[in-house]
Formats: C-alpha cells, structure tokens, sequence
C-alpha cells in the first residue's frame, strides 16, 4: 500500500467509526425532538396548568380531562413502595457483600442477584398479577385484585440487586484504611459498617438510590399488567391506580388515530417521565461523580 | 545538585568519537507530557553499527527519550516534542514524515514482553504481513526462519512453530519479540530494558544477541544495570532529571567520568 | 454500646437480617420460577410451539410470536451490533479525552437511563410514521437497536479497556497502522468480553415489551412474519395478551409461554459462555 492510499484508508476508517459514535446524539436529539414536538401541539389544545395541575384524567371520555396528578400520584405510590423494599434490604444486602460475606457466599449470592436483575418485565407482572396479589389477599380481604401494593412489592425485588450492586461498589471504594482506623480504635465490625464505612460512601449510595428511584418511576410492563387501569388521586396502596408509563401502553394497545389529542396525550405523559427521570439520572450522576472526586 | 546542568553537556564532543557515520542526530529536544517537562534540552549523536546505552536512575527519562526516536510517544494523548531528531539526515518530525514508514525503520523490543497471543509463526509474521513484504508463503517461511535465527532462538521453536507464543519462557518471549522486530529489516534497533525482567541465564543470551546484532543495526539500549551497560554497549549516555549529564565512550564513562554526577551514580553513590 | 454483649448482639443483628433479606431474594426468585412452572408446565409441547393463537385457550400456539421474536432480534443485532461497537472503539481508541468524545460519553451515559417506553415514543414519531415502516419487524427491531445501543457501547467499551497497553505497543513498533493494530490485535483480543456484552444487551432487548407495545406491535396476530416490512408481535407481548385475559386458562398459556422466553434467555446465555471459552482457547 502506498504511503497516500494507506493514509487515504485510515482516514476514512476514523470518520467512519466517529460517525458511529455521533449517531448516539441523534438518538438523544430524536428522543427530545419527537417529545418536544407533539407536546407543543398537545398545550396548544390543553393548557400547560391543566395538564399539570388538574386532577381528573379522563382523556378518552367525551368531557376529557387532562389533569395528569392522577397519573403522577399512581407512579410516585408505586415507585415509593418498590423503594421502601428495594432501599433497606439493596443496602444491607450491599453492607453484607462488602464487609461480612465470605467469598464463597459471594459466589452464590452475586449469581442469583444478576438472574433476579435479567428476568424479562412482563415477568414480574405475571408474579406479581397471579402469586403475590392472591398472596396478599390472603392476608389483606379488601385488596383488590389490581392495586399498587403487589407490582410496588414486586419491583422492588426487581430494583433490589441494581441498589445492591451499585452500593457495593460506593462500599468498596471506601478506603481500607478508614475502616483499618477504626478497627484500631476497638469498633465491632457493625460500628464499622454503619459508622465508618456508610457515612464514607454517603454520596455513592444516594446515587444508586437515585437511580433506582428512576427505574422504578420508569418501569412499564409491571405496572401495566398488576396495577390496572384505573387514574385515581389517591395514597391507598390497596386500590387500583394507573402510572404514566402503563397509561402509554393503554392507548397504545387501542387504536388511537394518529394527531388526535388521544395519541398526542401519550408524548405529553412521556414528555413528563423523561423530564422526571432525566433529572433523577443527572442527580445520581452528580453525586456519583463527587464520590468519585472524594476518593479518587 | 542545585547547579545548572545545561551547560555540562558540552564537554562531551571533548572525547574521541566513534568512527562509524552519525545514524541520529539529536539537537535541543524537549518533550512534555501535558504540563510537565520530561525531557530538557537534549542534544546527543547517536553512531551506525554500534550500541548505545542510556543509563540513569529511574524517572530520568531515558525510556521516554528512547520512545522519541520512533515517535512512539504519540499514542499517548498531550505529549508535545520540540526539537529536532535526525535519522540519516530527514527530521522525523517534520509534516512530510509518515511515522508508519518511520517505525517500520526504528524497530523497538519492550521490557515487558509483548508477544501477541498467536502462534510463533503468526508473531514473526504479522509485521511483514502489514507491511506486505512477502509476495508468497515461501517466501514468508523464508523471513521468518531467518529473523528467528538471527534471534538465536531458531533452535528451540522450530519444530513448534504452531504452539502458542505464550507457552515460551520468557526470555525465549523476548528473543521472538526481536525476531519479530528484526523480520521487517529496521535499521535502527530500540532496546527498552529488554532484560529487566529475565534471569541471568536469559540476560546473558539477550547480550550475546545484542552483540551478534551490532554488525547489521544500530542499537540503542535503555538499561537500569550499570553491568549490562558495560558490557554490551559501545557509547554511553547518562541521564538524570531528564538531562544529559554525559555521554562519551563507555569505558570512559566508566572509569573517567568528565562530571562529579556521573561518576557518583557510576560509582554506586546514589540511584 | 457499652457492654461487651450489647456490640456483640448488635452486629449479630446486622448480620442475621442481611442473611435473611438476602434468603428472602433467593426466596423470590424461586417461588417466581416455581409459580410459573407450576402453572404453565403441562401446556408445554410441541404443539404449543408451531401453532397459531387461538380464541380457544387449549389450541392457541406461540408460533408467530416466536418467530417474531427471532426476527425483531435478528434486526437489532444486525444494526446495533456494528454501530455500537464502532461507537465503542471510536471512544477508546481515538477519542482521546477531547471535547467530543467527552459529549459522547455523558451523552450515553444519560441515553443508559432513558425509560425503555420513551424508545417506543421516539420509534413510533419516527420509524412508524415519519419514516412510514408501518409497525412492522423492521420498525421493532430499529427501535430495540436504539434501546441495546448504549448497553453495547459501555460493554464494548468495558472490553477494549482490558486489551493491555504494551500489545498495541507492539504492533504500532511494528509499522504497524492505527487501525491495523485494531482490527488484529485489539479486537482480536477483547472479542469474548465484547461477545458475552453483546449476548447480554441481546437478552434485555428479547425480553423488552413496552418499547413494542408503543410502536404498534399486534397483539393478535395469527401469521407468522415473513419478511422486513411484516407486521409482527413478540413473545413478551404474547404473553402480556394472555395474562390480560380474564379466563385462567389463558394465564396457563402466558406460564408456558413465559417458560419458552426465559429457556431462550437461557440457551442466549450459554452460547455466549461457549462462545467466550473457545475464544479464550483458540487464542491459548
């Protein structure tokens, strides 16, 4: 190859591959875009304090409303039932790992939480629809077969070993010097961990909660099968409510003509869980990195 | 150690020369690897057909000097040479230089080595595949039982040619990453402390072969082992805080260093 | 913690409830895998598999949701496996810290935390409409290759930074080009950790079903797709059908069909460990 033809080559070869690179920010311009778009169209028909602050969604009624609260409240009472599961036991099962667990208790553990981490979704929705709703009942007569009990449950086990991993990893970059020190000063392994070791690793596993929290708000198929259909403005875990993500599968699985103000709702609530996860991710990156800064 | 050392490095074309023609030529370089300066106003000639070894203590800068000579530096991000380094005349780090053709040149061995996870065979001949320099396999064959023989190391892999590079020992590793250098026919050999990491059996082939090789290459070597420099290399150069102290024949250095600093780290005083 | 018994007794009791949290996951797991065994097990058989879905629970098949999956799959692959691992050895290997690569990077990293719903949003604006593919497999397997992108990247990328320093020293001393170095000794050598990251970003993008719900996969549908621009459906959203449905025998069939997907998940899995030990092997 000569000299010209070989540079020639590794030109293109380079422009190519950061063409590859490049395409992942139109991903990230399509995804706002497209959001941004139909979300105008859809203020220009319902204003944006409507949307925001009304408190009935019936958008498929003949006297729609478009208050999405009913929507948020669904999501948040979910997403604060997964985390009630998935933050305690994430962490503890995180502190165990990195300053109790003998190595061949990792071998077994770590395994199990990635296959609880790889199962499908629509899964857990059949779990939480047709095991632990029946389950429940048992204990709780009044629950109604879909309710925002069972699927929050259920995705906390789902969210669980993501909280458990991440913090491990806050755990693990705390130096060995630290808990060395306070060891020295007569601390049982306990005093250590929660003393020591955690309020070191503070930042890091607010950030594996963060995220956690984004997941879960995030989270579709389990919502969609076990917690109805139902938008309701309500706090009771036992009664059916709806989240924005299994709202968007509701209009999606009907045939909602394209421009309607039907098919525009579903990028106005997907518009909404973008910004909000959005935020919480940059939020856990934020704190992640000052970790990082804190140790590095 | 306060006083400057710039002006030390004069006093080096005082000693007698050696006779073969001046291969590189390097005047008034400074390299930096962001901020920081590694290397401070280096000029030295560096002869054909003879070894060269650049001694010092550890973080003086002789392996990054040595990584000058075949631009191996750039794959590092914000490195910045200024300076001139000359091979046979043509600066190398002028625009018009390919820095592929200039390596194929300025063949290097590593201290820790490198084999790629082929076979024998395959790490003699990838160099000339890339480079196309066998027009068929027996030709191929050909280079690569020459290269491997001028490597000293024909006798012990020539019925295992197939076998992992890997499986070897490590100073047969070492003598297959000089074969694989020597395949593409370099003119320049750069040695980064090829022994460092080898048993005195192994050390010792390596400097035979360094020895055997001086008639066809010339080779610079970058040694910790004031021993080694003394018995492989021709010229010397001492280098310390990423200058140069001195250079000059290596007897001389080794028993009549010009400076109080040479001869303190010759003598074991420090380093 | 004053006495010797209160401390003791306290990390006893951080011990003995991370122990039980931790059985209580293992717990989970296998009443979850026992549960959908028990239900879904006798519907399991071949003619499960080759046959069409059916308003009769006892008839109905999985077979064009199967070979949906298949295709939809094949599609993702097809695209995200070239662009992301181009994307990936972009931003290891000439990025070099600058401007542009460092946008990248944040911008993957956000783009890894994007719900997967919002993919289906921009596939739906985009592929079905804009670009007019129709909710077709072709439409489904674009969509899924912008949600496996990011994941193939970081993977890839997690695999390029375990290729030493010194082999790419070794060519490069060599004559060595950039991308000769690359292409026969980088990638040769990162190949099993690329490999099980691609094996892993393929086995969330079989199990995805939001994303494809979105875009307009059917829920019924009693062919099998034939070809790039067929409408189609999936495994997953077989089943979310079928678990949907009121009558308990349905529920039996989502079980079966559940079974199928994760001996899928599964087999995906054991070819990407098969995979990686010959690789390792071969280069032995």
């Amino acid at each position: 190859m000569t000299r010209t033809s070989r540079r020639w080559t590794e030109w293109t070869i380079e422009r190519a591959l950061q063409a590859c690179a490049a395409g992942s920010v139109l991903i990230t311009v399509g995804i706002i875009g497209v959001l941004v778009f139909e979300t105008v169209a859809f203020f220009r028909e319902v204003p944006i304090t409507d949307f925001l602050f009304g408190t009935v969604w019936t958008p498929q009624f003949s006297d729609a409303q478009f208050g999405v609260l009913p929507l948020v409240t669904g999501t948040l009472l979910v997403s604060a039932i997964a985390m009630a599961v998935a933050l305690p036991a994430g962490l503890l099962s995180a502190i165990y790992l990195s300053e109790y667990a003998p190595a061949r208790v990792r071998r077994v553990v770590k395994p199990v939480l990635e296959v609880l981490a790889g199962v499908p979704t629509v899964v857990y929705g059949y779990f939480a629809l047709l095991f632990v709703t029946p389950l429940l009942q048992t204990v709780f007569p009044t629950l109604s077969s879909f309710n925002a009990l069972s699927p929050g449950l259920v995705m906390g086990i789902m969210i669980l070993p993501l909280v458990s991993s991440l913090s491990e990893d806050a755990l693990h970059a705390v130096p060995t010097g630290l808990r060395e020190g306070a060891y020295a000063l007569g601390s049982t392994r306990m005093q250590t961990a929660l003393r020591v070791v955690v309020p070191a690793a503070f930042s890091g596993i607010s950030a594996s909660f963060i995220l956690a929290m984004s997941r879960a708000i995030g989270e579709t198929m389990i919502v969609a099968i076990a917690a109805g259909q139902q938008p309701r403005l309500t706090g009771n875990p036992m009664s059916p409510v709806e989240t924005m993500t299994a709202y968007i599968v509701q209009i999606s699985m009907g045939d909602t003509p394209t421009g309607s103000i039907g098919y525009r709702t579903i990028f106005a609530v997907g518009m909404l869980l973008f910004v909000m996860t959005f935020t919480l991710n940059l939020a856990s990156d934020w704190l992640r990195r000052r970790f990082r800064e804190e140790y590095a | 150690m306060t006083t400057s050392l710039r002006p030390l490095v004069t006093r080096t074309s005082d000693s007698p020369g050696p006779t073969t023609p001046v291969k590189i030529g390097v005047t008034g370089l400074n390299f930096f690897y962001g901020q920081k300066q590694a290397l401070t106003d280096l000029t030295i000639n560096l002869h054909a057909n003879i070894v060269t070894a650049f001694i010092g203590p550890s973080g003086c800068g002789k392996s990054t000097f040595l990584r000058t000579l075949n631009r191996m530096n750039d794959i590092i991000p914000s490195t910045r040479v200024e300076g001139r380094v000359l091979i046979d005349g043509e600066d190398i780090y002028s625009s018009s230089t390919d820095v592929v053709d200039l390596r194929r040149r300025v063949g290097m061995v590593f201290q820790k080595s490198n084999p790629f996870p082929k076979s024998i065979f395959e790490n003699v001949a990838y160099g000339l595949r890339i480079n196309g320099l066998a027009r068929n396999r027996g030709e191929m064959e050909g280079r690569i039982e020459n290269s491997l023989k001028a490597a000293a190391i024909w006798d012990e892999v020539k019925d295992r040619l197939t076998e992992s590079a890997q499986t070897l020992s490590g100073g047969q590793q070492q003598r297959l990453c000089i074969a694989r250098a020597l395949a593409i026919q370099p003119e320049i050999l750069l040695m980064d402390e090829p022994a460092s990491a080898l048993d005195p059996i192994a050390t010792q082939r390596i400097e035979e072969l360094i020895y055997q090789l001086k008639v066809d290459y010339t080779i610079v070597i970058v040694t910790h082992n004031m021993q080694q420099a003394a018995r492989v290399s021709d010229q010397t150069a001492f280098f310390w805080l990423g200058q140069l102290v001195e250079s000059g024949p290596t007897e001389k250095l080794f028993t009549n260093p010009a400076e109080k600093l040479t001869e303190d780290y010759v003598t074991g005083r420090f380093g | 913690m004053s006495t010797r018994a209160s401390r003791l007794a306290g990390d006893r009791l951080l011990q003995t409830m991370s122990i039980l949290v931790l059985a209580l996951s293992l717990v989970a797991l296998a009443a979850l895998l026992y549960d959908i065994w028990s239900d879904g097990w006798y519907r399991l058989d071949w003619q499960f598999i080759t046959s069409l879905p059916s308003r009769r629970a006892a008839s109905a098949g999985i077979y064009p949701a199967l070979v949906g999956s298949l295709y939809v799959l094949l599609v993702t692959a097809v695209l995200a496996v070239p662009l992301g691992i181009g994307a990936a050895v972009y931003l290891e290997e000439y990025g070099g810290g600058g401007r542009f690569a460092r946008l990248i990077e944040i911008n993957i990293a956000n783009l890894a935390g994007v719900p997967s719903i919002i993919y289906g949003l921009l596939g739906l604006s985009l592929f079905v409409r804009a670009f007019q593919m129709g909710p077709s497999v072709l439409a489904g397997g674009s969509t899924l290759a912008l949600l496996a992108l990011p994941v193939v990247i970081l993977s890839t990328r997690e695999a390029l930074r375990t290729v030493p320093m010194s082999a790419r020293e070794g060519s490069y001393a060599l004559g060595a080009t950039q991308w000769q170095t690359i292409w026969h000794q980088v990638l040769p050598s990162a190949l099993p950790g690329i490999l099980t990251g691609l094996i892993l970003a393929m086995s969330r993008a079989i199990g995805e079903t939001a994303p494809l719900i979105t875009i307009g996969a059917l829920a019924y549908l009693d062919f099998a797709p034939s070809g790039l621009m067929s409408p189609f459906t999936v495994l997953p959203i077989q089943i979310y059908n079928w678990v949907s449905l009121p009558q308990p025998a349905f529920a039996e069939n989502a079980a079966a069909g559940i079974i199928v997907l994760l001996v899928l998940l599964l087999t995906l899995n054991a070819v990407a460990v098969v995979l990686r030990d010959r690789f390792q092997k071969a280069r032995q």
